[in-house]
């Protein structure tokens, strides 16, 4: 791609405006055209359906500063979910199913990981092939229905509330705090900025890139191994179509949060304040009653004009 | 990725290797038949051939102009979500006129116009083609689902159907089609200079650039007519299931792709053929018409065809570092 210079601090400020600015008008838009939106019980609605997306959107913007990018997540989220599901049917035990999500997300991710870094195919071929095969075997397990008949304490992972704060809400914090964690304060998280950014010079000091290219997806695998507790636990069942498509609002949101696409240059915090605005936009049109697939094209539409944004800035 | 050594020496050895390239992929398909044929009863009886042959022809229609989007490296995720799209406005255009005329006009349009689109997201916005193209991709099934409102349109005029369901001289129409479409898109990348452009672009745009070729306008039109021949599979599709869906075509992005990559056009573009496309297309069409006949659940079909798209991309990377 595009060898662009790497400019964080400046960039990441000079952005500060642009997403904060959607969210606001987002809000206002919202606000004054429907009653219902500024009410307290729909805003801990907002953030509590925005969790999902945001354990797909925090390893995403990691995956996307390298370079990369992860079609198979909303896929691979299905199918952790419906593995969850059958586990806990099967088993009873709520532990046994979350380590069944673990382990579909993490050997989905690591199936990536390798296949991109060692085998050199690129990034969004791979994670296409793998979207297919997630696909298909949600499909091969479930037989194409509802994974119905889960107990009691996996609805209240996404229900409950600790201290009045909702669960999702406070597992996602904590998402975010390690992501952060892992992003600025690790040697691994300036390992991500420069595969992105300058990959020779990570060559040079003799850290294995393949290894920190894998490292990347697993981490990617497993949230959404993460995300599919969550997506169960809300819908209190599985279902092989249920997170088909997620992958592309994290993309939006991402896009929308200011990470670019060419230059390995990402923003998590932008990343959280888009998931929040695709999470708005998808709560606002629906409390306007506008059908999901106009929802999509809205989200398409966003995507593209967020990357036309991108492109302007990197001209200058 | 790696960059291109040297040209000149590449294309005088490249004739014989392509070929032999080609033989292996025929192998791979005579195999697949011999396979086939011993395993079911039903695969070589003169129906289920025709059977196979219709859907390869459609399989390579939307797989040609897809090839040369995969030429100049880039990728087009829309086609399937552009099918149906197409498929539904030339289906009410047809109901609405009983013109099939201007029903393939609509589908045809409607599929170069989104094509068009791609290639400003691509040129002028600079987006790169397989996020843009995404984009287009959920915005086109947004605008398609919300267009039918989950109806469907069915029922069209007995000429129109000729396209998709007709036999002249025994042999289905489409097939005629995709002969046709063959020599079309054969004789312009190879014997146009607009052709080898493409090429060029493929592998090496800067280069490309510096010796005058006008990139941007040429990527524009491989994606206008990706864009068109998806529209042109849509009408084919539709006038032989005689009814039209939001959710028509929406499988076939994924069989495309791997038609393309199974028939040696690679992704770092620059090499391949529309004629390879076709071994491509006929491989693909035979392994999941197999596994309908072997009564393989239609669930495995996403699976073995993304398992296809990463040994064929495999294969690509591993041939490419061995001729480095």
């Amino acid at each position: 791609m595009s060898a662009h210079k790497l400019t964080p601090a400046s960039m990441s400020l000079a952005r500060v405006p642009g997403v904060a600015i959607v969210l606001a008008i987002l809000c206002a838009t919202f606000g004054v055209m429907s009653p219902g939106f500024v009410t307290p019980a729909n805003i801990s609605n907002i953030l509590s359906q925005s969790t999902i997306l945001l354990l797909l959107a925090l390893p995403m913007t990691l995956i996307i500063m390298t370079e990369g990018l992860d079609l198979s997540m909303g896929a691979v989220l299905t199918l952790a979910s419906i593995a969850l599901a059958i586990t806990v049917v099967a088993t009873g035990s709520a532990t046994l199913g979350f380590l069944a999500a673990l382990t579909v997300g993490f050997c989905f991710g690591l199936g990536n990981g390798v296949l991109i870094a060692a085998l050199d195919i690129p990034p969004f071929i791979t994670t296409l092939g793998t979207l297919g095969i997630a696909q298909g075997l949600s499909l091969l397990a479930t037989d194409g229905q509802s994974v119905v008949g889960l107990p009691r304490s996996i609805e209240v992972i996404y229900s409950g509330s600790a201290a009045g704060i909702p669960l999702p809400v406070v597992i996602a914090a904590l998402a975010y705090a390690l992501t952060y964690a892992l992003l600025y304060h690790t040697r691994f998280g300036t390992y991500v900025f420069a595969l992105g950014g300058n990959r020779e010079a990570l060559k040079l000091a003799g850290i294995s890139v393949r290894g920190m290219l894998i490292r990347v997806y697993v981490f990617g695998g497993l949230m959404a191994g993460f995300a599919a507790l969550l997506m169960t636990a809300r819908l209190n069942s599985a279902h092989p179509t249920a997170g088909i498509g997620m992958e592309f609002d994290a993309i939006a949101a991402i896009a929308v949060g200011g990470t670019s696409f060419e230059r390995g240059n990402g923003w998590l915090f932008g990343t959280l304040l888009g998931v929040i605005a695709v999470g708005v936009l998808r709560n606002g049109l629906n409390l306007l009653a506008v059908p999901s697939s106009a929802q999509v094209t809205c989200i398409g539409a966003i995507v593209i004009i967020a990357l036309f944004i991108d492109g302007l800035r990197g001209d200058r | 990725m790696s960059s291109t050594p040297n040209i000149a020496a590449r294309s005088r050895f490249a004739p014989s290797r392509d070929a032999m390239q080609a033989l292996y992929r025929l192998l791979a398909v005579a195999l697949l038949c011999i396979a086939l044929t011993a395993l079911s009863d039903v695969f070589f009886t003169t129906n289920n051939i025709l059977n196979v042959l219709r859907q390869t022809a459609l399989l390579f229609l939307m797989a040609s102009g897809l090839t040369l989007v995969i030429l100049t490296a880039g990728l087009d995720l829309s086609v399937g979500a552009n099918i149906a799209l197409s498929a539904c406005l030339a289906a009410s255009v047809i109901k609405a006129t009983g013109s099939p005329l201007l029903g393939i006009a609509t589908g045809i349009g409607c599929g170069a116009a989104i094509g068009f689109a791609n290639g400003i997201l691509v040129t002028a916005l600079r987006i790169p083609s397989f996020i843009a193209t995404y984009g287009m991709m959920w915005m086109l099934t947004g605008i398609t689902y919300y267009y039918m409102a989950g109806d469907t349109i069915h029922g069209f005029p007995p000429e129109f159907r000729q396209l998709g369901s007709g036999y002249l001289l025994g042999v289905p129409m489409p097939v005629y089609v995709m002969v046709l479409f063959l020599l079309i898109g054969w004789f312009f990348a190879q014997r146009t200079i607009w052709g080898q452009q493409i090429y060029a672009i493929g592998a090496n745009p800067v280069a490309a650039r510096l010796s005058g070729v006008p990139v941007e306008r040429r990527l524009v039109l491989v994606y206008a007519v990706s864009g068109a021949m998806a529209g042109l599979a849509s009408l084919i599709i539709l006038a032989r299931i005689n009814s039209a869906q939001g959710d028509i075509g929406e499988e076939l992005t994924l069989p495309a792709i791997a038609a393309v990559l199974v028939g040696g056009t690679s992704l770092f573009g620059g090499s391949g053929s529309v004629a390879g496309t076709l071994i491509g297309a006929l491989f693909l069409t035979l392994v999941l018409n197999g596994m309908n006949l072997l009564q393989i659940h239609s669930s495995w079909q996403p699976l073995v065809t993304g398992v296809i798209i990463l040994l064929a991309v495999w294969i690509d990377n591993r041939t490419r570092r061995s001729d480095a």
